[in-house]
């Protein structure tokens, strides 16, 4: 949040609803270009909303989601699990090749050269000989893996993760995770939904606190203190009960 | 010679079973991508639901046109896509889910179908709306038939990708801004008039059935999208040539035997397909007690 790094995404008074029910209300804030964020807060405290709101997936009803010198193009974004058909007749390979959406579009043949490149993305992910494969015979961590060669494909400056690592062995995560600090590196800006705090203060610079609102944002070691933290769940404990499945997501 | 005689003989001597035929060639063309896709998106349901939806727009062409084909199926397109545009806004603004809406919607327009033809015309125009007579499609109908199998085919050739896509993992497409309402919206379309065409040979009941059951058999002998698709026209082909044959020699009904072919065809992919089939579950489980017993 230091107001001298150039912004990779500004939010201002941004509040998102699910049926007239807010699940992320009033946030302001912004990520710098060539931040790692964690996104982290209590069940329901409307991470995952967030990434869909900046993604465009959920118009926000109130607020303005600011992106500077890059399009819709120049977003990835890794949904929850659950929500790809897995069962899907489609190889991994194919998978990732998509990726290059932004290039090939409705129509556009795969070049040679975008071929290459997603078989470099399965390799960076250490599935290298399963092109051919079909998703639905890969295991959780395998399909985890193809999505983020997927996301290498994608080439994109801002990189949004849901929940990376859940349902995956902690191999894979740690390899992910790799990717993720590769990512940082190069300068490109990322924010991952999260729940191990350990992790995110090993390996995360900066934090957002989220509890619908936002309790705190900046450094990680500022943000996730024990004061913080205990207000994010006095917050939570205020919600009236509502399961998420409940909630009626347009398809 | 004789099994010669009673496989091509009919064909050979009269008009009406080939066009019959070939009618049932260019349904085939056209159904099996498309209830490939259907069965693949789960929404085999929808496809019923929708062919039923035609109905009552055939019905009211059947009032102001009579027996008139061109008027009976702008009517059955009509109705067909109004009401999948309506279940859609229906799954859209409430929280009722899609196949209950389509299932009212269907209810409804099949009630209102009835209803119109009781009105104005006798139980025979009602049984020919409902099942068909592919043995009078005559050459007008045979045009119709083939030049939606062909634009359908053009048309999935455009939207193939976005469309796959959209089913396999809709956020990403919607996330890279590749249109995906509209490309859902095209193959609702497809849907409608693929239905319309197979109306005019099978009825509105049967219509489904020549895209439905060679898609879901096909499930069960090939895995990828093409390979399944190219089975199911050729599993639809082989239903309607031995159901033709079966209505020449035993004298049945057209439509319904050619349908209890594919069903046919179904059940013995469930049985013994390759992959997934109850055959291959059981020969797998086999396996693995000879390995277990060879383990002890």
């Amino acid at each position: 949040m230091n107001p001298s790094r150039p912004r990779a995404l500004s939010l201002r008074g941004v509040t998102l609803a699910y049926d007239g029910h807010p699940a992320v209300q009033d946030l302001s804030g912004s990520f710098a270009q060539g931040s790692l964020t964690a996104i982290v807060g209590p069940n329901g405290s409307g991470k995952s909303t967030l990434l869909k709101g900046i993604v465009g997936l959920l118009q926000p009803v109130d607020g303005l989601i600011q992106q500077s010198a890059f399009g819709r193009g120049r977003i990835a974004y890794l949904p929850q699990h659950a929500e790809i058909e897995r069962r899907f007749p489609i190889s991994v390979i194919q998978t990732v090749v998509l990726g290059h959406w932004r290039r090939i579009g409705w129509a556009g043949a795969a070049s040679p050269a975008l071929r290459e490149a997603a078989q470099r993305a399965l390799a960076a992910v250490g599935l290298e000989g399963l092109e051919r494969r079909p998703v639905e015979t890969l295991s959780a961590g395998q399909f985890q893996r193809v999505l983020f060669a997927r996301l290498i494909a994608q080439d994109a400056e801002l990189i949004l993760l849901d929940e990376p690592f859940a349902a995956i062995d902690w191999r894979t995560g740690d390899d992910l995770l790799r990717l993720i600090a590769g990512w940082h590196e190069e300068g490109r800006t990322v924010a991952a939904v999260l729940h191990d705090l350990d992790q995110v203060r090993a390996y995360f610079p900066e934090a957002l606190l989220l509890a619908r609102e936002c309790v705190a944002w900046g450094p990680t070691r500022e943000v996730l203190t024990s004061r913080n933290l205990q207000r994010a769940r006095r917050l939570s404990g205020n919600w009236s009960v509502e399961p998420e499945e409940y909630r009626h997501v347009p398809a | 010679m004789a099994l010669y005689d009673l496989a091509f003989g009919p064909f050979a001597e009269f008009g009406f079973m080939r066009r019959a035929l070939v009618g049932c060639l260019a349904l085939a063309l056209g159904g099996g991508p498309i209830g490939t896709l259907l069965v693949i998106r789960r929404m085999s349901l929808m496809g019923d639901a929708l062919s039923h939806a035609v109905l009552p727009g055939a019905a009211l062409g059947f009032l102001f046109g009579g027996l008139s084909l061109p008027a009976m199926s702008l009517g059955g397109v009509c109705a067909g896509l109004a009401v999948a545009l309506l279940s859609g806004l229906v799954t859209r603004l409430t929280p009722l889910r899609e196949d209950a809406s389509f299932a009212a919607f269907y209810l409804i327009s099949l009630a209102l179908g009835v209803l119109l033809v009781s009105m104005h015309g006798s139980n025979v125009d009602l049984l020919h709306l409902l099942f068909g007579s592919i043995l009078a499609v005559d050459d007008t109908a045979l045009m119709a038939i083939g030049a939606i199998a062909t634009l359908s085919l053009l048309a999935l050739a455009v939207i193939y990708r976005p469309l796959v896509v959209e089913c396999f993992d809709p956020d990403f497409l919607r996330v890279v801004g590749g249109h995906g309402g509209l490309v859902h919206t095209i193959f609702l379309g497809l849907v409608v008039v693929n239905l319309v065409a197979a109306f005019q040979a099978l009825g509105t009941l049967m219509a489904v059935g020549l895209m439905m059951l060679p898609a879901a058999a096909a499930r069960f002998w090939v895995h990828e999208l093409w390979a399944l698709s190219v089975t199911s026209s050729a599993l639809a082909l082989a239903s309607a040539f031995l159901g033709l044959l079966f209505s020449y020699h035993l004298d049945l009904p057209s439509g319904p035997a050619i349908v209890l072919v594919a069903g046919v065809a179904y059940f013995g992919s469930v049985l013994l397909g390759p992959r997934d089939s109850l055959r291959a579950l059981y020969i797998r489980r086999g396996r693995l007690e000879a390995r277990d017993a060879a383990a002890r």
